[in-house]
């Protein structure tokens, strides 16, 4: 088994309503890249991140992951492979408890109860909830439901960590201790996102998609700082790569990416 | 009102608070049989049974006012034995102008099955107010309750609160919306009905929609559709003590009803 791979070759997809997510995307991901899906809303972000789990299948083409083909057959080696989290954590917390929440996959994946515990407590701790694993799901914030969303796959050990929109409705701070804990984690990374200052810290890839379609894979800072690009398909400019070069007359008519500067 | 009030359980860090799930859940249903079994006029067992509930309460350290409130809420389902204040034949207390007449013993009978449905209540109160439900889903699955059924419940009382909240912000929007320049206008009562009815079908489909994302989610981590959950640790030697002792001294309370009242 290749480790920590995604590739996907010339994938389509088609909602039965007749709308069209996908259309011939084709991607290569190396094993450890943190990689960021960019685009506007209905581009097929997510719909593509639920192809790389199993929980769509592509129409036409072909996904693998971890050198492994995406079908039925190999289900169940691929999710435990692929860690998915999901933009709303009340759809990724659902049961009773945080401790069984983070322990579902680990007790799917069929380990014995000493190591499910040793999981728990090790994807706890590496989001910074020790303490809440008697916790009700409920009862919590936002930020934190978040922060038990993404233990609950991190306890899979997964080879890749797929995140839909990991910093959406977050406070800065809480938003700040997601950067720090996306860049210190090893596996493979494929984050979709709109917050485009999260990208340029955390990913070295960026890939623009819209209307199904890949319209640019390349660098963040040149694929975000081309202002032209990014307003054609619905985008802005990071805040963090414009120059003001007039700061104090209200307007940004000299700009230049950091590195340009 | 916030969504948590839904919720019976009050944290706390009490005796009861503290004791193990297995032994609450074990001596409350103990508790509720023995009540049950108490026959009319054995009122010295019912008053051993109000004492033994009192303390219990008492070491829950749980407000009067809440338990009250919500113990209060089993009056109207008294209701249903009230006719017996007239029809058990004894010594008349009243009459009433339909030539209903009302007897002592009745009066006891009503007064019997009401304490007894207030103290059960009173102790299932006690036993919510200091147990999550999660961990009494925990004992009940424990003790051979289906894991499917359990596994629904727990989804239930999971998602019970993000459709109130689900409700709670669909409400918010159309008070929002809801605005009117003449006094008293409003929409006639058919059109806000129409609308309470489009919000019921928007509460559907989100519903809907979310257990689709959340079976979603679940696939996601390997589930094969068999609801798995890890074992529970054995109960102290302390514990098993407590539940022993506790199921003896209910066991006796209900046979000396029985035998002496029965």
């Amino acid at each position: 088994m290749h480790h920590n791979t995604i590739d996907v070759e010339h994938v389509s997809f088609t909602y039965p309503d007749g709308h069209v997510a996908l259309q011939d995307v084709s991607l290569h991901l190396s094993s450890s890249e943190k990689v960021a899906l960019i685009g506007p809303n209905g581009a097929g972000k997510s719909t593509l991140l639920l192809h790389l789990n199993g929980l769509l299948k592509p129409q036409t083409g072909r996904i693998r992951v971890c050198g492994l083909d995406v079908c039925d057959d190999n289900l169940g080696v691929v999710r435990a492979a692929v860690g998915l989290v999901f933009q709303d954590p009340n759809d990724q917390l659902f049961c009773p408890t945080v401790f069984e929440d983070v322990a579902f996959g680990p007790l799917y994946q069929g380990l014995p109860e000493a190591d499910i515990r040793a999981r728990v407590t090790a994807a706890l701790e590496a989001v910074g909830m020790e303490g809440f694993a008697a916790r009700s799901s409920y009862r919590l914030s936002l930020g934190e439901k978040k922060r038990i969303a993404l233990a609950t796959v991190l306890s899979l050990r997964p080879q890749i960590l797929v995140l839909d929109e990991p910093s959406a409705g977050l406070d800065p701070r809480a938003r700040r201790s997601l950067i720090q804990l996306l860049t210190t984690v090893h596996p493979t990374l494929l984050i979709a996102s709109h917050d485009l200052e999260l990208v340029l810290e955390v990913c070295d890839r960026v890939i623009l998609l819209d209307e199904g379609r890949i319209v640019v894979d390349g660098d963040p800072r040149e694929t975000m700082g081309d202002v032209a690009l990014m307003e054609v398909h619905g985008l802005e400019r990071p805040h963090s790569l414009v120059y003001h070069a007039e700061p104090h007359q209200g307007r940004h008519s000299e700009v230049a990416t950091e590195r340009e500067i | 009102m916030t969504t948590a009030a839904l919720d019976p359980y009050r944290p706390g860090d009490s005796l009861l608070h503290q004791l193990d799930a297995r032994v609450k859940v074990g001596l409350a249903l103990g508790f509720i049989l023995a009540t049950a079994l108490a026959p009319p006029g054995a009122w010295p067992v019912l008053m051993l049974l109000l004492a033994l509930a009192l303390a219990v309460v008492i070491l829950a350290e749980l407000r009067a006012s809440f338990v009250l409130a919500r113990t209060a809420l089993t009056l109207p389902f008294a209701l249903a034995v009230l006719p017996s204040l007239f029809t058990v034949a004894g010594t008349p207390l009243f009459s009433l102008p339909w030539g209903w007449t009302a007897t002592w013993e009745g009066m006891l009978r009503v007064a019997n099955v009401a304490i007894k449905m207030w103290l059960s209540v009173l102790v299932a109160l006690t036993l919510t107010a200091t147990t999550p439900f999660t961990a009494i889903l925990v004992v009940l699955r424990g003790w051979g309750l289906p894991k499917l059924l359990t596994a629904i419940l727990a989804l239930t009382w999971r998602y019970l609160f993000v459709l109130a909240e689900e409700a709670q912000r669909l409400m918010r929007a159309r008070a929002a919306r809801s605005g009117h320049i003449v006094q008293g206008r409003g929409g006639s009562l058919a059109w806000r009905a129409r609308v309470t009815g489009g919000m019921v079908g928007n509460l559907l489909l989100r519903g809907t929609d979310r257990a689709e994302r959340i079976y979603s989610a679940m696939a996601a981590r390997g589930y094969d559709g068999e609801p798995r959950v890890l074992a529970q640790p054995p109960l102290t030697v302390r514990n098993r003590a407590l539940l022993v002792l506790g199921s003896i001294c209910l066991t006796l309370l209900a046979l000396a009803g029985i035998l002496f009242w029965g």
